[in-house]
């Protein structure tokens, strides 16, 4: 069982690759760089891409995500395509995927989570949201 | 009696996003909150001037401009900028009524807003530098 805190000695290569990775995105390079902070100060490695299509291609090569998180509303992908097609994957549907919005949508959220999304975020995420799912999702 | 209640509320929320920010701070990322403010202004530039190609060039698309305006009021919201992003979220009312002039209005409101907010973050953060690394934990009040 991984602990959401990381094995420590960030220094050390090992066990920077030992902490949960979790692939984050976003298009707008604001929440990206946000959303990593407060997964970093989480013990988290953190990999952030700016679109659906970036992260889809990351995925096909990295073989080590714990969880995505992604905002909803996205050009050309939103994170609700992003979340069917990674549902949709054999290889991929077993990493938990996190839906972030501004807008509390109630149909956008149930419709999110009838697809297989492990949760829905309202934006701002608060760090006590990351250490909720930490908890109920990387066990 | 509850509008005011529930202002003081937002109040302290918006005056929290920041603190939130700058709460991400540590020996690792010295910086974070200045390197946030500075992707939302690089961020937000290119956003603003979109926008006023976009209502020059397409004259009453409404959807085009609010959608446009969508990703500059997310980039607002989620570092505080709260006044900007309620005049963000007037022009985005001003699409809906399909009211041109209120959407022109709002927009030099967010034009304002933006300079105003850059202006205050600069004061900020020059302050901070020159106050040195042992008062960088310190906030310097509302912004």
């Amino acid at each position: 069982m991984m602990s959401c805190k990381g094995l420590g000695g960030e220094g050390s290569a090992a066990a920077a690759a030992a902490l949960p990775h979790v692939l984050a995105v976003d298009d707008s390079s604001v929440d990206r760089a946000v959303i990593s902070g407060i997964l970093r100060s989480s013990k988290f490695r953190v990999t952030a891409v700016d679109s659906g299509k970036r992260a889809l291609e990351l995925l096909g090569s990295e073989a080590n995500v714990s969880m995505i998180i992604t905002d909803y509303w996205m050009p050309e992908m939103t994170g609700y395509e992003l979340l069917k097609k990674v549902k949709e994957s054999s290889k991929l549907k077993g990493i938990p995927v996190v839906i972030m919005s501004s807008e509390n949508v109630p149909t956008r959220i149930t419709r999110c989570m009838e697809e297989g999304a492990e949760d829905f975020l309202l934006k701002p995420v608060q760090p006590s949201d990351v250490s909720r799912l930490c908890n109920r999702v990387l066990r | 009696m509850e509008y005011a209640n529930l202002r003081r509320q937002a109040a302290s929320l918006k005056r929290s996003l920041f603190d939130q920010v700058e709460d991400l701070q540590d020996e690792a990322s010295p910086n974070f909150a200045e390197e946030v403010v500075s992707l939302f202004f690089k961020d937000s530039a290119r956003l603003v001037a979109n926008i006023e190609q976009a209502m020059e060039k397409y004259p009453g698309d409404f959807n085009r401009w609010d959608a446009h305006m969508q990703q500059l009021k997310g980039s607002c919201f989620s570092i505080g900028a709260s006044k900007m992003n309620n005049e963000c979220t007037s022009f985005r009312n001003s699409c809906g009524q399909e009211n041109a002039e209120g959407c022109r209005k709002s927009f030099q409101k967010v034009k304002r807003e933006h300079a105003i907010l850059r202006q205050k973050l600069e004061s900020y953060f020059q302050l901070l530098r020159q106050a040195g690394p042992a008062r960088t934990a310190t906030r310097s009040g509302g912004k």
